[in-house]
């Protein structure tokens, strides 16, 4: 079982991790908002985004903060609504984690630099 | 104001069912006047509590119509207005029979939460000089006056879903004793207070707030809780 000090911990970074997503969702959300209101195709906005390094360095906060909040809000939800056990709860949120990082840089990666 | 109430009250244990009674409806009637005219005019096997019948001892909370609430000092008129009363034992509580709640979890809490005033100094020692408009001593003050009854606990979510959750009434017990500075094991408190079954498995929803018969918020002392527990989490690196 993890000690108290590394459940502040997580807690903590739930918390900071929470901060970053409230901005990134709002800038993320402005930015579509943006995007669709001119009626740029797909390949406009990729013809945009390719290569924007302040874009991609964007959302790699973005998904890193996604990374960290979605997992440890998962692990919250299935322990307490499926009362699964702390270690199953935990190799959860790691996979979740895992899951996260890789399609998501994997999506800046398409969206900035291939 | 009808004449009479329809009173269904739960009779047994976890088991059991609820009972229906009639009983005359009176000018400024409580739930506990109503649950005693019961006892003593119906049926003498029912078993509920009760102590000091002004809002003191909390011995009598329990669910009114699907609510925790302190039934001495909970008028029927403000919450039997159809002259229907449904009454059960408090949630997340095990039932010893009828009423009656068994406590001894919630209590055990308090003690895991370190809810016991620990000193240093000794009776040969001067009095402790606290001002009472210091930061600490009024956050102390805001939760002080708990009495115990639990209708937090019973309305707690959380609890429901954790069991092994300390619970806001055993959490604001440790945050008044976390600003008084006569209290020498804060540390300790935080650490015991602090993870998945203390203060971070709370959700924030608020309902022991807005339940609590003395308006007290253990919402914000758990908040508080929280705060601390990073400050320590900084101190500790």
């Amino acid at each position: 079982m993890s000690t108290p000090l590394t459940q502040v911990r997580l807690w903590y970074w739930g918390r900071i991790s929470s901060m970053v997503l409230a901005f990134c969702v709002l800038v993320h959300l402005a930015v579509i908002i943006y995007a669709v209101r001119g009626g740029l195709s797909g390949a406009e906005v990729l013809a945009r985004t390719h290569g924007n390094l302040a874009f991609g360095l964007f959302y790699t906060v973005f998904v890193l903060a996604c990374a960290v909040h979605v997992p440890l809000g998962l692990a919250r939800i299935v322990r307490e609504e499926l009362g699964w056990s702390e270690r199953g709860a935990n190799l959860f949120a790691a996979l979740s984690a895992l899951l996260l990082l890789v399609l998501g840089l994997r999506s800046v990666y398409g969206v900035v630099l291939a | 104001m009808t004449t009479t109430l329809e009173v269904k009250v739960w009779r047994g244990k976890e088991d059991g069912g609820f009972v229906s009674y009639e009983v005359p409806r009176l000018e400024s009637q409580t739930v506990l006047d109503v649950v005693t005219h019961i006892q003593r005019n119906i049926d003498p096997s029912l078993s509920y509590r009760y102590a000091c019948r002004v809002g003191m001892c909390g011995s009598c909370a329990m669910n009114v119509n699907g609510k925790a609430r302190w039934t001495c000092r909970t008028h029927v008129s403000k919450v039997a207005s159809h002259g229907q009363l449904e009454l059960a034992p408090l949630s997340n509580l095990p039932v010893v029979k009828d009423l009656v709640s068994d406590m001894t979890e919630f209590f055990d809490k308090w003690a895991r939460a370190r809810g016991s005033f620990q000193g240093a100094k000794t009776r040969h020692e001067p009095f402790a000089l606290v001002e009472p408009e210091s930061a600490q001593r009024r956050a102390a003050d805001a939760g002080i006056e708990c009495i115990g009854c639990a209708v937090c606990y019973s309305s707690c979510d959380v609890v429901s879903w954790r069991p092994d959750f300390l619970g806001p009434a055993a959490l604001n017990r440790a945050w008044t004793l976390l600003n008084d500075v006569r209290d020498v094991a804060g540390v300790e408190r935080v650490m015991a207070v602090s993870g998945d079954a203390g203060c971070h498995a709370c959700h924030t929803q608020g309902s022991c707030t807005e339940r609590c018969p003395k308006h007290l918020a253990p919402t914000a002392a758990i908040a508080g809780l929280k705060r601390l527990s990073v400050t320590m989490l900084k101190r500790q690196k």
